[in-house]
């Protein structure tokens, strides 16, 4: 146990960048997920065709692929902001279709009833979707997009690899120093994330059996 | 109406717009997109004054044409295919023995294996890769294998558990009722109706850890990751790397797109319900949000894979 009670300060500051990386990725790609389900969901066809090929292509490309090439490929073409944003930027563009596809899958979700009953009441396309569809697709986008976000957590843990100190880093850094105490190392590591996760996790269910509630 | 009851059908003017738009947003897209092809390909002025070739330039190309590289390539995809293989062929029986587990009526076998599963999908496959590889020192396949197979295990039983509580709960009370045992009935009346109806979410996940493999390049196994952006780049030399990236991510994609659109396929044969009540693909029933109809005709696709 003295391994992890040493080292702590070193495992809070890791935790301090893993929820840095968490926080900023996550509005990122929010940001970018609601321009993609936009122009997914926009009657313009070469606006979709866009962002379905954007979709396929980002979500078929594995994570370390793109941290690779935000660490490597960036600063050799001279974009070198430095690791930790380039980390966020990695992990921004590989999160954000997961969130498109979670918002359209809310919208999706929505029943048709509701859209016929807006547009039949004389709505516009833009006001069918800003006063009835999106209440409703936005409570139950939220439970998923949760989900979206504890992989989120769990994805930061590859920008350790690199080259960004957060808790990976500080699992790696601090069993190179203490091997002899591996096991409880790598336990004290896994309850910091756990700590995020399994919070994100309640906070979804309890937002899901309210959502429940109300359809 | 293929398209959407969100908007009226459009009349000529509006069709005339709607395509004048579109066009526009097609020449927009090509437009950035040729920019961003030229710059690249344009030669630069490093620090040191010295000039750069182009990223498209022939010079960065040529070890292509050299056998071996693509015989180290071919190794690495085998690599790659092999771990995701064996770690899928492990995480699938994983996944129905969770499940069970999970689903269990005696609080013995199910608050254990709650908490397990809970643990396991907490934590990153980065960190039980690195577990796996200093505790049991395994060798950096294994460590992969064991550590994906677990993980996708865990999702998998979590996708077959929702799979059967998703059913009917006549369907539990009729296997009872005929003189089933309680775990005869989850095995062969529950249990093959879940998997089937789970069947593309698993497949979904599939294709998540086949992408995963890519993670234990961090542990030091040579598979595509790491031979085709590592070890080739630093044998040739690093005015290769951007081609050796873009050929491996071009090697990733054909390999995930085929299998996902696999899954899209069997995700379509196997449904009966897909084929009789609605054309569009099937989604994930479990999840009573995209059971409903829809408001935009199209659905998602694959199911909602986790990232």
């Amino acid at each position: 146990m003295d391994a992890i009670t040493e080292n702590l300060p070193v495992f809070i500051d890791g935790f301090r960048n893993t929820l840095g990386l968490l926080g900023l990725a996550g509005v990122g790609a929010l940001v970018l997920g609601v321009i993609i389900a936009a122009l997914r969901i926009s009657p313009v066809s070469s606006f979709r065709g866009f962002a379905t090929v954007y979709t396929e292509i980002v979500r078929n490309t594995p994570l370390t692929l793109v941290l690779f090439f935000c660490a490597f490929l960036l600063p050799y073409l001279q974009f070198s902001p430095g690791y930790f944003p380039l980390a966020v930027l990695g992990l921004t563009v590989y999160t954000s279709p997961f969130v498109a596809e979670a918002l359209r899958a809310g919208v999706n979700g929505v029943h048709v009833g509701q859209a016929e009953a807006a547009r039949s009441v004389g709505l516009t396309f833009g006001q069918s979707l800003t006063f009835v569809i999106m209440p409703q697709a936005i409570r139950m986008v939220i439970p998923p997009l949760i989900n979206v976000f504890i992989a989120l957590t769990k994805n930061t843990s590859v920008a350790g690899a690199f080259f960004v100190f957060e808790l990976f880093g500080a699992a790696r850094k601090v069993t190179n120093d203490r091997g002899d105490q591996v096991i409880a190392i790598l336990l004290g590591v896994a309850a910091f994330y756990l700590l995020i996760t399994i919070t994100l996790g309640l906070i979804a269910g309890r937002v899901e059996k309210k959502v429940a509630v109300l359809r | 109406m293929s398209l959407s009851v969100l908007y009226d059908a459009p009349g000529p003017k509006a069709r005339m717009r709607s395509r004048t738009i579109s066009v526009v947003g097609v020449i927009l897209i090509i437009g950035a997109l040729i920019l961003l092809v030229l710059a690249m390909g344009a030669p630069k002025a490093s620090a040191n004054g010295a000039i750069q070739p182009g990223l498209w330039d022939a010079s960065r190309w040529d070890v292509f044409s050299d056998v071996q590289v693509w015989r180290s390539l071919g190794q690495g995809v085998l690599a790659t295919l092999s771990m995701a293989g064996v770690a899928a062929a492990i995480a699938l029986p994983l996944g129905v023995v969770f499940s069970f587990g999970r689903a269990s009526d005696s609080a013995v076998v199910r608050v254990p294996s709650t908490v397990v599963l809970e643990f396991v999908r907490g934590m990153p496959v980065l960190l039980m890769m690195l577990f796996i590889l200093l505790v049991f020192s395994t060798g950096s396949f294994w460590a992969g294998v064991a550590a994906l197979a677990v993980y996708n295990g865990a999702i998998i039983g979590e996708a077959l558990r929702a799979g059967i509580k998703s059913l009917p709960r006549g369907q539990r009370e009729a296997g009872l009722a005929i003189g089933l045992t309680p775990i005869s009935t989850r095995m062969r009346i529950e249990f093959p109706q879940a998997f089937r109806q789970m069947l593309p979410i698993i497949i979904a996940q599939l294709v998540v850890l086949l992408k995963d493999t890519s993670l234990a390049f961090v542990v030091g196994y040579s598979e595509l990751l790491r031979v085709g952006v590592k070890n080739l780049p630093d044998f040739f030399g690093n005015r290769y790397a951007f081609s050796f990236f873009m050929v491996v991510l071009a090697i990733y994609l054909a390999m995930n797109l085929s299998l996902s659109w696999l899954a899209r396929v069997i995700a379509h044969r196997t449904n009966p319900k897909a084929k009789a009540a609605n054309p569009t693909p099937p989604n994930t029933p479990a999840d009573p949000v995209l059971a409903m109809p829809t408001a935009l005709g199209e659905q998602s696709r694959g199911g909602g894979s986790a990232p």
